[in-house]
């Protein structure tokens, strides 16, 4: 589903290079759901973020479904995100000044559908995570833990087929933390691939393979 | 989609009142001043009443004699004997009438003295011109042959003068100038800024204050003419510049001999400018007006782009969350223009307003005497106009800048 070959990112700043990934290898098959953990520093986001098409690596390939993307243009990789991929944030990233059913209908309007489809399909993602009776509220009118479930229902509304969560619960306490988890759980055994970025054993244990990063080197 | 960014405009203008107070300000004062001056140019040079038909007549209001060298000129207005011998005949226009310039008069009704502006005309300037018959009607040729002593005057004027207004003034007697007139038609006022048709008294031009008999080129009187077709003017115009050629030079007057002759039948702007600059370089007239209003347009445009740059940048974090879920940067920079098309719109709503306000005023106030501005479709689709150059010009540079940003610097700027 996801090939990272040979991977590696430079950070050049005026006089310093910093060397974030070093020639990483990862294949991720489809249905999966692996966990990344390391200190912090390590490289963790970073890789994430190439993973899924929002930086891009200084050296390596990245294939998605086979398809390598190195010569994707803008518009390419655009639609590749918004049809295949679905993102979860620490910081939950929502706009706070749209309500909550606008913000999970964000990947549908760069879709072609109707308006009242986008409306159904957020609805019936805001049910999934649980939040239907907070559909006209808007951010600041939630705790993080609904913040977060309202990313999830963005991330799952287009039905992507891989979900990419960095640090889902790194902002929660540990029994929301946990709350987030089965839902990412049940979206697996839907079929989603997920990869999360975590600082938690506990949660990692629960997922299928786990990775390790060390300095931006993979030594697990 | 459209709908989602309006949204979004909105709750951004709600979100930093005072940043938005200066931003409409800005837009709502420079356009309130483009459509105020547009609507005063309109009112000076358009098509208006009693000038309904400006745009296809050409007017006559000077003729200017020099001498060989250059050196001395003498300049007025056109003699009935000139409008007779080299007007009157051309075959070309639709019709020809002519009136003199403004002239004031005293009239005194029970003692008390009242200005008023006089003009004489033929019955043909009736036919050039639009004025409203509020009562009664004009003087004809019989009248002119007869030498009636009769008058059309103004609503303002039958208001000034007759006590009972609502009376009829047609065969009431008038005194101007110690001379009795009989009013024969009441028109509705016009605005004096249109100088070549205004007027509170209009008198038969062959009364002999006219001074209609003078045989010398310049005289009194100014000419419009009035064409079928505006693509008729060429034609008018040469057949007018034949007409003139044809009189012998040197010409005697006033006892100096002038060998140029220089009269043209114009558009009324070109005629007004033509008059003034006497040099056939009203272009940069036009080139000076222009220029002025790309400056009164472009600097607050320059100083939106800045404005706005700041602000998008401030939603950086929005950018990059848009851009994580699929929306490519063509989408995001037309979001922008969008949004900033919006704001301008609202600044227009109010400057339209203002505008409106500011026209009542002045039309109100009686600084032009019978002011008659306004807010007429070409002003308000030049404003429509001038508003949308305005939010693209403020919002094409910043979205195309925001929308290249990448996704991780725009989630991370957050």
């Amino acid at each position: 589903m996801i090939k990272l070959t040979n991977i590696e990112k430079v950070y050049q700043t005026s006089n310093i290079e910093t060397l974030a990934l070093n020639n990483i290898n990862i294949d991720i098959k489809k249905g999966e759901f692996v966990s990344i953990m390391g200190p912090s520093g390590c490289g963790k986001s970073t890789l994430l973020n190439i993973m899924g098409l929002l930086d891009e690596p200084s050296t390596g390939t990245i294939a998605i479904d086979s398809k390598p993307v190195e010569k994707f243009t803008d518009k390419d990789l655009a639609f590749l995100r918004n049809q295949k991929i679905g993102f979860i944030f620490q910081s939950f990233h929502l706009i706070n000044d749209l309500s909550i059913l606008d913000n999970v209908e964000i990947p549908l309007l760069y879709r072609t559908s109707t308006s009242k489809s986008r409306r159904d399909a957020a609805k019936e993602a805001l049910e999934k995570v649980g939040l239907s009776n907070r559909m006209k509220h808007f951010p600041n009118q939630l705790s993080g833990g609904q913040k977060q479930r309202v990313a999830i229902a963005r991330a799952i509304v287009g039905n992507p087929e891989i979900i990419l969560a960095d640090e889902p619960t790194g902002n929660l306490d540990s029994a929301m933390g946990n709350e987030i988890l089965n839902i990412l759980l049940q979206l697996n055994a839907a079929g989603s691939t997920i990869v999360m970025v975590t600082h938690d054993e506990n949660m990692a244990k629960k997922t299928h393979r786990l990775i390790r990063l060390f300095d931006g080197s993979q030594v697990s | 989609m459209l709908f989602n960014y309006i949204k979004i405009a909105w709750k951004v203008l709600l979100r930093h009142p005072f940043y938005t107070f200066i931003t409409l300000f800005g837009i709502t004062l420079t356009l309130t001043v483009l459509m105020v001056i547009t609507s005063f140019l309109d009112h000076l040079v358009g098509s208006h009443y009693p000038e309904n038909k400006r745009d296809r007549s050409l007017y006559i209001m000077n003729v200017a004699l020099y001498d060989s060298a250059k050196t001395s000129m003498n300049g007025g207005a056109l003699s009935y004997d000139f409008i007779k011998t080299h007007i009157k005949p051309l075959k070309t226009p639709e019709n020809v009438g002519f009136s003199t310039m403004i002239s004031s008069a005293n009239s005194y009704l029970n003692g008390r003295r009242i200005k008023v502006s006089t003009k004489y005309c033929d019955p043909n300037f009736w036919e050039v011109t639009d004025y409203e018959f509020l009562e009664g009607k004009p003087f004809n040729h019989q009248n002119i042959a007869n030498g009636d002593h009769v008058v059309v005057i103004t609503d303002a004027m039958k208001k000034q003068y007759f006590e009972d207004e609502t009376a009829s003034a047609i065969g009431k007697m008038i005194e101007v100038d110690n001379e009795k007139f009989k009013v024969i038609g009441v028109v509705k006022s016009a605005p004096v800024t249109r100088f070549m048709t205004f007027s509170d008294v209009f008198f038969p031009y062959n009364l002999p204050k006219s001074n209609y008999q003078s045989k010398s080129i310049q005289g009194n009187f100014t000419v419009i003419i009035l064409a079928k077709d505006k693509s008729d003017f060429v034609e008018i115009q040469k057949e007018f510049d034949a007409s003139v050629n044809k009189i012998p030079l040197p010409i005697q007057s006033f006892g100096n001999k002038f060998d140029i002759i220089d009269v043209k039948a114009q558009p009324y702007v070109d005629t007004v400018l033509y008059s003034l600059l006497r040099n056939g370089k009203e272009i940069y007239i036009y080139i000076i007006i222009s220029f002025i209003v790309l400056m009164l347009m472009g600097l607050p445009a320059i100083n939106l782009v800045n404005l706005n740059v700041s602000r998008i940048m401030e939603r950086a974090s929005e950018i990059g969350i848009r851009k994580a879920f699929g929306a490519p940067s063509s989408s995001l920079a037309w979001q922008f223009i969008i949004e900033n098309i919006f704001i301008t719109m609202i600044g227009g709503g109010f400057a339209l307003t203002l505008t409106a306000i500011i026209i009542a005023i002045f039309n109100q106030s009686g600084l032009i005497l019978y002011a008659d501005l306004t807010i007429n479709f070409s002003v308000f689709g030049v404003s429509l106009l001038v508003c949308l150059i305005f939010g693209l010009l403020s919002g094409v540079v910043p979205a195309i800048r925001m929308s290249k940003m990448k996704v991780i610097d725009a989630l991370k700027s957050s």
